[in-house]
């Protein structure tokens, strides 16, 4: 009779098994290897190593490895594994100006400083499938003429900014350090830097919804991709002891700068203000995503209405982390048999109760 | 506290956190036995396991336990329930302490659902794994409302959903997870223990340690904290009785879960609590 809770040690165990078994799959196929996933699965590592908060792209293939390609079971396992790190210190800003730029355009301006360039992309693709990768072949070659390396290239916004076109947003102090979001637990209302940081670890697909919602007009903000540029920066560390900074590598990251609109008020003329959206690796529609919702929450600091989903804070930033969100869902599963027992017994007292009315 | 040397996971710090993140979650804890019911954030660690699996739980234990701690693990009042299984099995893992089904064995006591039958002992500290910690959170889902309900002491929300619970009903219609006031100040969530379990917290002569993970909470009950259920003069509260008696002991004191053994619905009672079970079990055989 006991059988139903018995003997949890060996199923758990024998689960395991079985799943670790089926992942290897059909061993007559060669093994699929970390680096044919870093290397050719790169925009699946790069949502890892964003979402998962660690810029490894080794431990995201990993991870996405040992998840059989569930995205958000690796993004656990990389966060896991990221809370086990010691912190030693917080880089100097990213000087995303500087950026060695891969891809940039802007869909405010038909030229720019610098030039619009497409890098490598699905847009303008017709998705078709490709039949012709389902047989091995030949590797494709790097087109012809490569693009001339654009060497300069403001910031959009900067453009505009210089013309008092945007609206002022409140820098954190230079000797201010940065708050951690992974650290310190988060306090309503929560400041901009804040925000970003849980933006930046947030589900795509929930952003991507919530930034949607807006263009569908729940908190709608105007936005205008004023700039979308991926490529490699710096990364640089002041080291104390030394009084200098110090570049300690280079990492790949996707940075989108909307361009939205404000009234203004009586005391401020009207301008654009700016959504900001940054994630590693190649993934423009994580940024777009983001910076469409970073804008939406900035409503209370603007003094618009925020009624939208979009605007509210606290339901933003307490549902958009998915290991939080596929965690709490995932609770279902385990025992509640004590719980039911309870509602069980009380659904039956009033039933009875009902029949004896 | 123990050092590296006795780590038995290589590579992990002795019960899995370092001792930066131990220290402040103790600090969290201090300060939630200092305010018995309130509610204390602390910057909650991502845990290898899922958030809504006992993280806070598991990171209350991991901040307290040393080699000569002995830890019971029991969910829904069992030690072999899967969940109850996969914690005992981290905390052996990463801490390599010694483990016991046995209530009166244990020194740290982490529980899901469930407050064991065995009375609790001086000394003994009970861990409560804790899914939503704000006891308001279902009648006000904003932190910063309910964070000001809580500073006045305004409780009045809650005492209406109970009453409006009696006008539909005829009765508080919460079976678990009832709310509490503590020391005559903050109102509660004891976890989703069931109701059953309440009079249990009331002056525990064990510490009682809440851990909410997810939600990035921790709260306590000193020993001998004054916890009242909620009620009204003409509706007092009240525990549901069981209406059988534990198939394998025969008990009929103890929280019973039902199991459905056949495919015409035929229902029969055994006691959650394991080890209560067992004991009762053994005791009787002993006898005979």
């Amino acid at each position: 009779m006991y059988v139903a809770v018995k003997g949890g040690e060996q199923a758990i165990r024998n689960a395991h098994c079985l799943l670790a078994h089926k992942r290897r799959g059909n061993t007559a196929r060669p093994e699929l290897s970390v680096t044919q996933i870093r290397e050719q699965m790169f925009l699946g590592v790069a949502r890892v190593m964003c979402e998962g908060a660690l810029h490894d792209a080794e431990l995201a293939a990993l991870a996405l490895k040992q998840a059989a390609g569930d995205t958000v079971e690796a993004i656990f396992l990389l966060r896991a594994y990221r809370a086990t790190l010691p912190r030693f210190c917080a880089s100097r800003p990213l000087d995303t100006g500087a950026m060695r730029i891969e891809r940039r355009i802007s869909a405010t301006y038909k030229d720019i400083p610098g030039g619009q360039q497409l890098g490598a992309t699905f847009d303008y693709t017709h998705r078709l499938l490709d039949f012709a990768l389902l047989a091995e072949q030949e590797a494709p070659k790097p087109p012809e003429s490569a693009p001339a390396r654009a060497d300069a290239c403001p910031h959009i916004m900067a453009l505009l900014a210089r013309e008092g076109l945007v609206g002022e947003e409140r820098a954190r102090a230079e000797n201010e350090p940065p708050p951690d979001i992974t650290r310190e637990p988060l306090a309503f209302p929560a400041s901009r830097a804040e925000r970003l940081q849980i933006l930046a670890r947030g589900d795509e697909g929930f952003l991507l919804a919530l930034g949607y919602s807006t263009q569908r007009g729940y908190g709608r903000n105007h936005p205008f991709a004023g700039e979308i540029r991926v490529g490699k920066v710096d990364v640089w560390l002041e080291a104390e002891e030394l009084g200098f900074c110090v570049p300690i590598g280079e990492i790949e990251i996707s940075e989108c700068e909307m361009v939205n609109q404000f009234t203004g008020s009586r005391e401020v003329p009207p301008q654009f203000t700016r959504g900001y959206g940054l994630a590693f690796g190649s993934a423009e529609r994580k940024a777009m995503a983001m910076a469409l919702v970073d804008r939406a929450l900035l409503a209370r600091e603007y003094g618009e209405e925020a009624s939208a989903p979009a605007q509210r804070e606290e339901f933003v930033l307490a549902h958009c982390d998915s290991v939080e969100a596929s965690g709490f869902l995932s609770h279902l599963k385990l025992p509640h048999y004590v719980d039911f027992q309870s509602e069980l017994g009380l659904v039956r007292k009033l039933r009875r109760d009902r029949s004896r009315r | 506290m123990a050092n590296m040397s006795e780590t038995p996971q290589p590579g992990y710090n002795f019960a899995y956190l370092d001792e930066g993140s131990k220290r402040m979650i103790r600090r969290g804890l201090l300060k939630a036995v200092a305010i018995p019911g309130f509610q204390v954030p602390f910057g909650g660690r991502e845990m290898p396991l899922p958030y809504g699996w006992g993280t806070g739980g598991i990171q209350v234990t991991a901040s307290l336990i040393t080699p000569e701690d002995v830890l019971k693990v029991i969910d829904q009042g069992a030690d072999d329930t899967t969940n109850a299984v996969s914690i005992r099995q981290f905390f052996e893992r990463v801490a390599g302490i010694a483990s016991t089904t046995r209530t009166r064995e244990a020194t740290i006591v982490q529980t899901r659902h469930r407050i064991p039958e065995t009375p609790l002992e001086p000394g003994q500290i009970m861990v409560f794994q804790v899914p939503i910690p704000e006891p308001l959170r279902f009648i006000e889902p904003s932190e910063t409302e309910t964070a000001t309900l809580h500073a006045l002491s305004d409780y009045g929300v809650m005492h209406v959903k109970l009453y409006e619970d009696i006008v539909r009903h005829g009765h508080i219609a919460t079976c678990y997870a009832y709310p509490v006031e503590v020391n005559g100040r903050y109102v509660m969530d004891p976890s989703p223990i069931p109701r059953f379990d309440n009079p249990r917290l009331h002056m525990s002569p064990a510490l009682m340690l809440f851990g909410a993970g997810r939600e990035r909470r921790l709260y306590a009950l000193p020993p001998h904290t004054e916890v009242v259920s909620l009620d009204f003069e003409d509706y007092p509260f009240e525990i549901q009785r069981p209406e059988a008696a534990c198939a394998i002991c025969g008990s009929t004191e103890s929280y019973l879960d039902e199991l459905i053994v056949d495919d015409a619905g035929t229902r029969r009672h055994v006691c959650s609590d394991t080890d209560y079970c067992q004991a009762r079990v053994k005791a009787r055989e002993a006898a005979a």
